[in-house]
């Protein structure tokens, strides 16, 4: 076990270098000069020049590179060149919205898929199952967005019920604002988290039932409830750490949708401003932010599923 | 006689395939006495391991029992409610199965697997039940069983396993034990050692064993009683002496044939039974062999009745053997044919 | 693949009413967008007098805020639509298959090389990419397809490397290879005849990641440009007339929602039908 920690530590690191430098370089292929689009177009070529040299980006690609790692490494991301403020800062700004709204519809779905998956995968073809595959295949095949717009249009134009814009009615404060402002993006991320944890833990409780091992229970006079909680389940939950790990890269760019159909202050409303606004560091400080998260994710669930499955846990 | 612990009568179980019903098993009816130690022989498809499911109740779908009465110390199993199935399996009537290595669920401890048997049926609390799993491997020979009931099945050998399976079939003390091929999967000096636990435990207890397998040289070692199956219907029964000395199916001359001898003294060659068994997908009426039987006749296009046998209790499914009590070879005699 | 695998798949689809009319949905929106131009109706003639019409018997989907007619536009729409969800499943599954092969059957440092390749872009959020790169690329309909290409052949790349390892353990590769036939020979002849069911599936499933990816990326207004119409641009477009027009939502998404469904219930069934052992739905 601990070997497999440090191997998938050191794993890492190099997945993290190669990661910058993809950022990096795709940030780099930007067609245009990042100094051009955002000077006057009557400055003089020598002031160019001198803001060029400030900038760093006289200097060859693989110096302006090692920089930029170096600073990124100390937390610093660059500066916006739109609104001149810290990426860094920025992205921490944005993050507590973005990862409530994610935690939040991952924590919903994990624990509507779980039931629902069980009692779908060992009702085989009764009518919570064929019930539960329907609403599964609706959630992986409709559009996020579309879905977004028509919860916008039901619930907030024609019921009143919710509002559709935003995190805070202005000049109101407090949680209880924010959750309401929450539950329809909320709800549009979880049905999508949701109808895909459902078709894992269906389909794996499914393979499970048809084990050996399940069959022999029967025949010790084990009943289908003691079965299916006591022998069956853990093996159809170890999967959804490793599921739960690649949720983390999502945590940012998932979001993205989303959060522009509902104006959410999220790190993905703020990436789409910057996408549109070609605000380059913006755009490469989330797209190593969200890296990193995916990396580490990945990691945390296979050091995590490593602990949970005796199987890894006791070989060496 | 002794008294009758199970009774089958004319067990039917078919599968229902796409390519037609599959009568896997056709009228199979057999006895256990209690403390009885019966063989099932016959080759792979021929049904055993159906019955043995069927008996346990545990055929799902596409199978399904058609007919047939099974009787455990006189009480009808069949349409039993699955609450009192539930009382009655592992803890009356318990069963072993062919392949070790997905016998046990992987995530749970060997002691967690035992114990929960225990505690199911001998309403025993946690820590009498982690008792008395120690207890039981140490029984079936596990070294160390205090340390190795907090292990994972994959930290066991497939021997082990089995020894473990075995321990979880008897903990609760059944009075009847199915063994289903239970150590066709392993290596043959574990065979061994398996063979020689199960005839120790055997001496240990009243329980009464059914041993399905294709081997009749691990018949010969541990049984007491014969079933000679084939393409679903039983061709001979009777006691491992009339089984292997008064033969009276050509398919278990067939079958003793086919197996090496011991010693040099009759090393005759091998012989192989030719052909394949029948189709059971909508199978011709009449003796299932006789595609294959050397001494086939006109009247074998009838299905033949169970008939006495040289030997009490022994009763073959031949039409040589009508009008009187004798083995094969005495038949045979008679009619002027020699064993082929 | 044998013929029996085939006629197994064929007996799986015909006995799935789900099948039947996922097939169906897609020959009828496949033949509409092929016969678009059949349509008396020109997806881009604007007509002031006519517009933001309600759905009726004039225009069947109703008119657009410019009074362009919104069924012939769904119609072109499709089109886009359509095209760079086959398209970019081709390409996509011609990359992944191709690395995926090389990968397993070859091993050793190419095999490092590759799998730690596609592990890197696995790990960098694809939707960013993908706005990234519809930034750089003027966004007509070659390049989106492209773009979207070189984001989803990581999944089937990993599936066909582990297949192709298993294969080529199988007795009859290794006869092949002890008799002298060459790699290239062997991969064509024993191991990608073997591949055909798993990437069947695959590619299906790729083909609804696709029409996903290009109208998430039309919707947010990064895909064809205007006033080209696909499904997604038109959703972008009704969002801000939701008060007045709310059935300019309702077409487009619903025919995103159709197609995307259709192809993964295909996906889903042709699974089931390649692989029995998976046990039937």
């Amino acid at each position: 076990m601990r070997r497999l920690i440090i191997r998938r530590l050191l794993q890492t690191i190099p997945m993290i270098f190669f990661v910058s430098l993809v950022c990096f370089a795709l940030v780099k292929a930007a067609p245009g000069d990042p100094v051009k689009t955002f000077l006057p177009p009557n400055i003089h070529q020598a002031d160019i020049e001198r803001i060029r040299h400030n900038l760093g980006l006289d200097q060859p690609a693989y110096v302006q590179y090692a920089k930029w790692l170096k600073e990124s490494l100390s937390g610093n991301l660059g500066y916006s060149l739109v609104n001149h403020m810290p990426v860094t800062k920025q992205i921490l700004d944005r993050l507590p919205a973005t990862a409530g709204l994610m935690g939040a519809a991952i924590a919903l779905a994990v624990l509507l898929a779980i039931p629902l998956g069980l009692a779908a995968g060992s009702n085989r073809n009764k009518w919570v199952d064929k019930l539960v595959n329907l609403f599964a295949y609706i959630g992986i095949s409709v559009p996020l967005f579309w879905l977004a717009i028509l919860f916008v249009y039901f619930f907030s134009i024609k019921m009143h019920w919710l509002p559709s814009l935003g995190m805070h009615t202005i000049g109101k404060k407090g949680a209880i604002d924010v959750i309401k402002h929450g539950i329809l993006p909320c709800s549009v991320l979880a049905i999508s988290f949701l109808s895909s944890y459902v078709r894992y833990i269906r389909s794996g409780t499914i393979s499970q039932l048809k084990e050996d091992y399940v069959q022999i229970q029967y025949a010790f006079g084990s009943g289908k409830r003691t079965i299916l909680f006591r022998h069956v389940m853990k093996h159809v939950l170890l999967p959804i750490i490793t599921l739960l790990g690649m949720s983390m890269g999502e945590l940012v760019t998932g979001a993205i949708v989303t959060e522009t159909v509902f104006s959410w202050p999220g790190i993905g409303s703020l990436g789409m401003t910057a996408v549109r606004g070609l605000d380059y560091p913006v755009i490469l400080g989330i797209t190593l932010f969200s890296s990193l998260l995916l990396i580490i994710g990945n990691l945390l669930a296979d050091i995590l599923y490593g602990f949970a499955d005796p199987r890894i846990k006791t070989t060496r | 006689m002794t008294e009758q612990l199970l009774t089958v009568d004319n067990l039917r179980v078919s599968f229902h395939t796409r390519a037609g019903e599959n009568q896997a098993v056709r009228s199979v009816s057999f006895r256990v006495g209690a403390g009885d130690t019966l063989g099932i022989v016959g080759e792979s498809g021929s049904g055993k391991s159906v019955t043995a499911k069927a008996i346990m109740d545990l055929i799902a779908a596409p199978g399904e029992v058609l007919g047939g009465e099974i009787r455990f110390r006189g009480e009808s199993l069949r349409g039993l409610p699955q609450k009192k199935w539930r009382q009655l399996r592992g803890n009356r009537i318990a069963m072993v199965f062919q392949d070790p290595m997905t016998s046990l669920n992987p995530v749970k401890t060997i002691g967690y697997q035992i114990a929960e048997v225990l505690r199911r049926h001998k309403g025993l609390g946690k820590e009498a039940a982690l008792k008395e799993s120690v207890n039981m491997l140490r029984k079936v020979g596990i070294n160390e069983p205090e340390r190795r009931v907090h292990q994972y099945p994959h930290e066991f050998s497939g021997g082990m396993r089995q020894r473990v399976m075995i321990a979880m079939a008897l903990s609760c003390d059944p009075e009847l034990l199915i063994a289903d091929e239970p150590t066709t999967a392993l290596d043959v000096t574990i065979q061994a050692q398996l063979l020689d636990l199960l005839t120790q435990l055997k001496q240990q207890s009243d329980t009464a064993i059914v041993l399905i397998t294709h081997d009749l040289g691990v018949v010969a070692k541990v049984c007491t009683r014969v079933v000679v199956m084939y393409a679903g219907m039983v061709m001979e029964e009777g006691t491992v002496e009339d089984i292997f000395y008064r033969t009276g199916h050509p398919y278990t001359q067939g079958l003793l044939r086919s197996l090496p001898q011991r010693g040099g003294a009759n090393r005759e060659r091998l012989v192989p039974i030719e052909g394949s068994p029948p189709d059971l997908i909508d199978p011709e009426p009449g003796c299932p062999f006789r595609e294959r039987c050397p001494y086939a006749f006109e009247k074998c296009g009838e299905l033949p009745p169970m008939l006495e046998t040289e030997g009490d209790g022994h009763r073959s499914l031949c039409w040589l053997l009508e009008g009187g009590k004798r083995t094969l070879a005495q038949a045979l005699e008679e009619r002027g044919e020699a064993a082929r | 693949m044998n013929r029996s695998k085939w006629r197994n798949v064929g007996a799986e689809l015909m006995a799935n009413k789900a099948g039947i009319v996922a097939i169906l949905v897609l020959v009828v929106f496949a033949l509409a967008a092929a016969f678009a131009f059949l349509s008396s109706k020109d997806p881009n003639e604007m007509n002031v007098m006519e517009k933001l019409r309600h759905p009726g018997a004039a225009h069947w989907f109703g008119t657009d805020d410019y009074g362009r007619d919104y069924f012939a536009r769904a119609l072109y729409g499709g089109r886009v639509s359509l095209t760079v969800g086959f398209l970019a499943m081709i390409l996509s599954t011609g990359i992944g298959v191709t690395i995926g092969v090389i990968s397993g059957y070859f091993g050793g440092l190419i095999d490092s090389l590759l799998m730690r390749f596609v592990e890197i872009i696995m790990s960098i959020p694809s939707f960013l990419i993908l706005l990234l790169l519809s930034i750089y690329l003027k966004p007509s309909i070659g390049n989106l397809i492209v773009i979207i290409s070189l984001l989803m052949w990581m999944n089937i790349s990993r599936i066909v490397r582990a297949e192709t390892m298993s294969l080529k353990e199988r007795e009859y590769v290794l006869y092949a290879k002890a008799s002298g036939q060459s790699s290239f020979g062997i991969i064509g002849r024993h191991i990608l005849p073997n591949l055909v069911s798993v990437i069947i599936v695959s590619a299906t499933n790729n083909v609804a990641s696709a029409i996903m990816m290009e109208s998430s990326l039309s919707f947010l207004g990064f895909g064809v440009q205007a006033p080209n119409a696909t499904w997604g641009s038109m959703l972008n477009g009704a969002q801000g007339l939701m008060f007045s027009s709310p059935y300019l939502a309702i077409f487009p998404g619903l025919l995103i929602f159709l197609t995307v469904l259709s192809f993964n219930v295909l996906g889903d069934i042709l699974r089931v039908g390649f692989e029995p052992k998976l046990g039937k739905r």
